[in-house]
């Protein structure tokens, strides 16, 4: 049982957080002008990178804020969490 | 009987009586089965899986290879180990032959989990780890020390001494230190089975096992601790290490230490005639406690030069020892018992050292493997030592040490200074040691020698995994199974391991070791189940009227976790039977229903219209205050994710209803657009499901009921059109009516603050009785909202399902630029006429009730199923008897099944063809000319 | 008096469990243990949301009488009832004897023109009180947080799990004394899980070792 550090309670159990997918995949700002693949690799596509990986999450057992996190997905790490809105933070062996 | 007075740490003032394979026997308070039945001289307990060998016990604790029991009494438990059962009166149990047998009553014993939390945590209480928990207690932490055995002390010999006193001793005194400290938690019985990221550990602990029949109810059996520790050391010890050599699986035929502690903790010699073999010191000791407790022991050394001081303790005792011997196979009587040892000289010995010795017991020590399982369960690094001949932790884990026997370090001193550092207290210097010869195994028949005796492998079986291509030890242990069994490869994983890379040509250090993975030792199911099984399984989720539904026999189903009343039978009726009456009375009369579960979301903010527009299909912005909606929510792809009402309460303030399994999600799915797309959006959502208590009034007479009840309501269709909601108060309590209709009929939903929920639903009750009102389930809103072409969001649909698919065109709006979906709506693969689109089905027979979920096919033209692959045009997603129509009917997703209305289809069922006629969805008063009344 | 004219009066979810909530009690102190379970007297509930650092904070807590807790995870008294941290922008503000001007119709005004929003959520949760010297090792045999007083003092409070149930858990004492809300749906099963939990303490105290 994993501890994910919500910026707002602090340290909880994973079972209080919901997984969010990719971190930094905006909403197009309009998506009526995109080529049907265009509009297709932002609904469908993902990256799924062997170890530093931004995340969306949230604490929904908890103050049901969403935040970003960086975590490896080779060890399950989170290497930081941060801000929705906020630049993904450079982390120790991170490739961003 | 093979009990030697003056030896064990059992309570021989009480006799204990317990039964094995149909035999009384006796035994102590502080015997295991496995002292016991060797007390007994009773050394074949069972049968090896594979070939039906005899097989013996082997070891002293949870490092037995074979020693598995059935469990009769007190409960029915199949494959323990008779080494780790702790002898209770009234113990019924018989050795496993091949496989053991599940308990076939439900287990009453409790099992619970308890979370703590602590600074330090110290997995082991022998030297080490008391001294280690000692350290952290005295610096003030906050410490939990486990311990798997029944008393702390860990290997320590009545012998040995620290302190200036013997050693137990000064583990009694360590413990009455320990308990002197509140935040020191301190468990015997405890076994750490796994550790995980953060510092987290998870512990069983044998709470009442010991107690047998006399366990106390009220007290969970076992319980597995979830321990989360800023700091855990690993004082775990170590796994004496067998050594394979032809038909070494014989009863009789143990480890050394196992000997040893069989004599020192339970005063069972464990035979008369006692052979040794080792390639290492401690098994010296071994051969002088069983010489000076009256047995006649040789002792075979695979090494040309034996341990000086430990040779003369040997010899002082009368035991014979031959260096430079090494034991080649055994010879075994009538019952599988060893009978003798044949010996051959080691490398380097002499050559005429070949010969056969008698014995009845033959003890084995290839040296010492370090229990480091909990350092590399979290990815903790094991290199191999060459001195010990095994794996040890090597790189640093943070927040992890492994200190003692665990770490490597074998000599009493070394232990206490690991766990004490300077605090250490003082011991007398241990006699100079001979390096281990480290040896998997001795010239022999492969197919007899026998590496995990748990699963009848030998080194054979590896020989043959390595010709058929393997090269990782990961793979000859999935090929030849060792490893696998109930001890996880606790003696056979590093003689493998040994043997394979010896085999090809490689050193073990190179080869590296499998992974070893939770659980350190099996855990029951009902342990890890704890209190979650039963009516606690999963919670369940009641609404405010849940007594009344009870009250009045409803018969539930569960909705996500919900109870909800699914029909209210009267006396003799059947669910068919009593859903045409509660489905007669909605359209007739007057019916009522619980919706309270339905998830409620509170939208409050300037911008509140602004984001509505935008999660959902249609437009909700224009919507005048004072007015309802419905409204469907896609995802992003365009498939319809929830359906429900939106109530405008004023300009800046709406009510969502969502769908009763969907409102969780639903919440989350729109938080999650606030937040991390729209922030800047000034709206705030809030979960009011439990806070509102919502009945659907539904019929031609509801109208009439409300007048009734609220006398201060103007009902008239005028006053209070379809789809509009008015707030009214009864005896001074806020009441909010809508007029919503989920059955075509004139409806109302009257919602009310949740505490008043049972008393409003009872007056509605009590006055609706001269109109014949009548309460309705789930069932009944099914077939009504069928009838009428309304789909259920995850029956009728499934995540791949657009509005259009759902002829719900008129619910997407053309006017808003953009809306959570609305993109897809727009790709080719949405637009394509042989989606599957949401039809009604009438079997042509008038007769059948098509089962949900069936397929609905093509045919051939004589009526028959095509040749495979038969086409499927769709499936069935609701299905009902329906009162109005007098016949059953169903609703469909069907390729291209707008375009396919007025033909035949046929639905399997029943092994033939049901033929059905594919119709237009709204099957019940499709000019919808019964909402207003 | 009839269904049909019998007053509305409100219900709580928990009256029928409180006979065998007081047998808990009683079995317990019948072994030398003290442990209380009953459920907490109903409170009006306002969900109130605003920025904290906006112009509306202090209006809300003069009309409160108490400030807004900002620190995450904790909750101050007012008069009669809490005002408890939910989130960085959110409260859940309780009131007893359900003062008017600490409900949802008094405080909207307050927030609504600077972004905020109340919500009145009195029938969303119900509470119940937990004391005695037993409490704390009861909630850890579902609650996963360090409930140790050095971490979970009085005026903390965390939303979280107890067995499955998500839960408001407020410390009103130092590791002693706790008041636990829970959503009104789950109340029974809550109930049950608690009565069932204290089991443990029913019988007589296990023997050292156990």
């Amino acid at each position: 049982m994993q501890l994910i550090d919500c910026p707002w309670c602090g340290p909880r159990e994973e079972l209080e957080f919901h997984y969010g997918g990719q971190a930094h995949v905006s909403y197009p700002p309009d998506p009526q002008a995109l080529t049907d693949e265009q509009w297709g690799h932002f609904v469908f596509f993902r990256d799924n990178p062997k170890g530093p990986f931004p995340e969306r999450w949230v604490h929904g057992a908890g103050c049901r804020r969403w935040f970003n996190a960086v975590r490896d997905t080779r060890t399950h790490e989170f290497l930081a969490v941060y801000p929705i809105g906020a630049a993904r933070p450079g982390v120790p062996g991170g490739d961003a | 009987m093979n009990r030697v007075d003056g030896y064990g740490r059992i309570d021989r003032s009480r006799t204990l009586r317990f039964t094995f394979d149909g035999t009384v026997y006796t035994g102590h308070p502080g015997d295991t089965l496995a002292s016991a039945l060797l007390a007994h001289g009773v050394r074949v307990v069972g049968s090896s899986i594979k070939l039906g060998r005899p097989r013996g016990i082997t070891a002293a604790w949870n490092d037995d290879a074979t020693g598995l029991v059935q469990i009769e009494e007190p409960f029915p438990e199949p494959m323990l180990l008779a080494s780790t059962v702790e002898l209770t009166d009234g113990l019924v149990a018989g050795g496993v032959n091949g496989q053991g047998r599940l308990a076939t009553v439900a287990d009453t014993a409790r099992y619970d989990r308890r979370h703590t939390h602590c600074d330090t945590l110290v997995v082991g209480a022998g030297p080490a780890g008391l001294l280690a928990a000692r350290t952290a207690a005295r610096r003030g932490e906050r410490v939990v020390l486990v311990d798997d055995r029944r008393e702390a002390g860990g290997s320590l010999a009545p012998t040995d001494r620290i302190d200036g006193r013997a050693a137990h001793r000064f583990v009694a005194d360590v413990v009455a230190e320990l308990a002197g400290y509140t935040d020191v938690l301190h468990l015997q019985r405890t076994t750490a089975f796994g550790h995980y990221d953060d510092g987290f550990v998870l512990a069983l602990q044998r709470r009442t096992d010991h107690l047998g029949s006399d366990a106390p109810g009220h007290l969970s059996r076992q319980r597995v601790h979830r321990i989360r520790a800023r700091r855990t050391v690993v004082a775990a010890g170590a796994h004496e290490r067998p050594v394979a050599f032809a038909d070494n699986d014989r009863p009789g035929i143990m480890l050394a230490s196992a000997g040893r502690e069989y004599l020192l903790r339970y005063g069972v010699l464990v035979g008369r005639e006692v052979a040794v073999f080792t390639t290492d010191d401690a098994a010296y000791a071994a051969a002088a406690d069983l010489a000076g407790a009256g047995a006649r022991v040789t002792l075979f050394d695979a090494r040309t030069t034996t341990p000086a001081h430990w040779t003369r303790a040997c010899t002082d005792t009368g035991v014979t020892v031959r260096a430079g011997t090494v034991v080649t196979g055994t010879e075994a009587g009538p019952d599988g018992a060893v009978t003798a040892v044949r010996t051959g000289p080691a490398p380097g010995g002499d050559p005429a050292g070949g010969t056969t010795t008698p014995c009845d017991t033959l003890l084995v020590s290839g040296g010492w493997t370090p229990a480091a399982h909990l350092f590399s369960h979290i990815r903790g690094t094991l290199v191999f030592d060459d001195a010990l001949g095994a794996f040890r932790p090597g790189g640093a884990v943070a927040g992890t040490e492994v200190i003692g026997a665990a770490n490597g370090t074998l000599d009493l001193a070394g232990c206490l200074a690991e766990g004490a550092g300077a605090q250490a207290p003082s011991v007398a210097p241990e006699p100079e040691r001979v390096p281990t010869l480290v040896t998997w195994w001795t010239p022999g028949d492969p197919a007899r020698q026998f590496v995990d005796l748990a699963r009848d492998a030998t080194v054979a079986d590896i020989t043959r995994a390595l010709d058929a291509g393997m090269r990782s030890v990961e793979h000859v242990k999935r090929y030849t199974t060792i490893g696998t069994a109930h001890d996880q490869g606790r003696t056979s994983g590093m003689i493998a391991a040994g043997i394979t890379a010896e085999l090809l040509g490689r050193s073990a250090g190179d080869l590296g070791t499998t992974t070893f993975r939770p659980p350190y030792v099996p855990v029951a199911f009902g342990a890890l189940a704890g209190r979650e099984r039963g009516d606690l399984f999963d919670p369940v989720r009641t609404t405010a009227v849940h007594p009344w539904h009870v009250a009045h026999g409803a018969v539930f189903e569960d909705v996500g976790q919900w109870k909800r009343p699914r029909y209210f039978p009267r006396p003799g009726e059947d669910m068919d039977t009593a859903v045409l009456r509660e489905c007669a009375a909605a359209r007739r009369d007057v019916a009522i229903m619980d919706g309270s579960t339905l998830g409620k979301i509170d939208v409050q903010g300037p911008d509140a219209g602004e984001f509505l527009d935008r999660v959902y299909t249609n437009m909700m912005s224009s919507l005048r205050v004072g007015r309802v909606r419905y409204g469907v929510m896609c995802g992003n792809d365009g498939m319809v994710g929830d359906d429900g009402t939106v109530l405008r309460l004023a300009e800046d303030h709406y009510l969502l209803t969502t769908t009763t399994g969907g409102a969780a999600t639903v919440l989350g799915h729109l938080e999650d657009w606030l937040q991390t797309e729209w922030p800047h959006l000034r709206v705030h959502l809030t979960s009011v499901t439990e806070h509102w208590a919502v009945f659907p009034v539904v019929g031609p007479r509801s109208r009439e009921l409300l007048r009734q009840v609220f006398p201060d309501l103007d009902a008239s269709n005028d006053a209070f059109g379809f789809m509009s909601w008015q707030d009214t108060a009864l005896d001074g309590v806020p009441v909010r009516l809508a007029r919503i209709s989920f059955s075509g009929e004139l409806a109302y939903e009257v919602n009310v603050d949740s505490r008043y929920g049972l008393a409003l639903w009872e007056r509605l009750v009590a006055a609706g009785a001269h109109l014949g009102i009548t309460p309705y389930g789930t069932e009944t809103m099914h077939v009504l909202r069928a009838e009428k072409g309304f789909p259920i969001i995850g029956q009728d649909t499934d995540g791949t399902v657009t509005p259009h698919d759902l002829g719900m065109s008129w619910v997407v709006s053309a006017k808003k630029d953009d809306f959570v979906g609305k993109r897809s709506f727009a790709r080719p693969e949405n637009n394509d006429p042989q989606r599957k689109h949401l039809v009604g089905l009438l079997p042509t027979d008038a007769a059948t009730r098509l089962p949900e979920g069936a397929q609905i096919v093509e045919f051939a033209a004589d009526g028959t199923l095509p040749p495979p692959p038969v086409p499927m045009l769709g499936h069935i997603t609701s299905s009902y008897l329906s009162a109005e129509l007098d016949r059953p009917f169903a609703l469909a997703l069907v390729k291209g099944g707008r375009a396919r209305i007025g033909e035949v289809v046929h639905v399997p069922h029943e092994g033939s063809l049901v033929a059905a006629e594919i119709t237009g969805h709204v099957l019940v008063d499709p000019e919808g000319a019964r909402r207003d009344g | 008096m009839t269904a049909e004219t019998r007053p509305l009066r409100p219900a709580h979810p928990l009256e029928s469990w409180e006979p065998a909530f007081a047998a808990l009690t009683r079995e317990v102190a019948a072994q030398g243990g003290d442990l209380v379970l009953e459920p907490a007297p109903q409170a009006r509930a306002t969900d109130l949301r605003l920025d904290p650092a906006g112009p509306a904070r202090p209006a809300v807590a003069a009309a409160l009488g108490a400030g807004l807790p900002t620190h995450p995870n904790t909750w101050t008294a007012t008069d009669d009832g809490e005002i408890v941290w939910l989130g960085p922008d959110e409260w859940l503000v309780t009131s007893r004897y359900a003062r008017p001007d600490a409900a949802e119709p008094a405080l909207r005004p307050l927030v609504a023109g600077h972004g905020g929003a109340a919500v009145d959520v009195t029938g969303q949760r119900v509470a119940l009180r937990l004391r005695g010297r037993l409490a704390r090792e009861l909630l850890a045999l579902g609650c996963a947080l360090d409930l140790h007083p050095s971490a979970f003092p009085g005026g903390h409070c965390a939303q979280t799990l107890l067995g499955q149930a998500g839960v408001l858990l407020l410390a009103l004492g130092d590791g002693d004394d706790y008041l636990i809300h829970v959503r009104s749906s789950f109340a029974g099963y809550l109930a049950e899980w608690l009565l069932d939990a204290a089991t443990e303490f029913r019988g007589a105290a296990p023997a050292a070792g156990t």
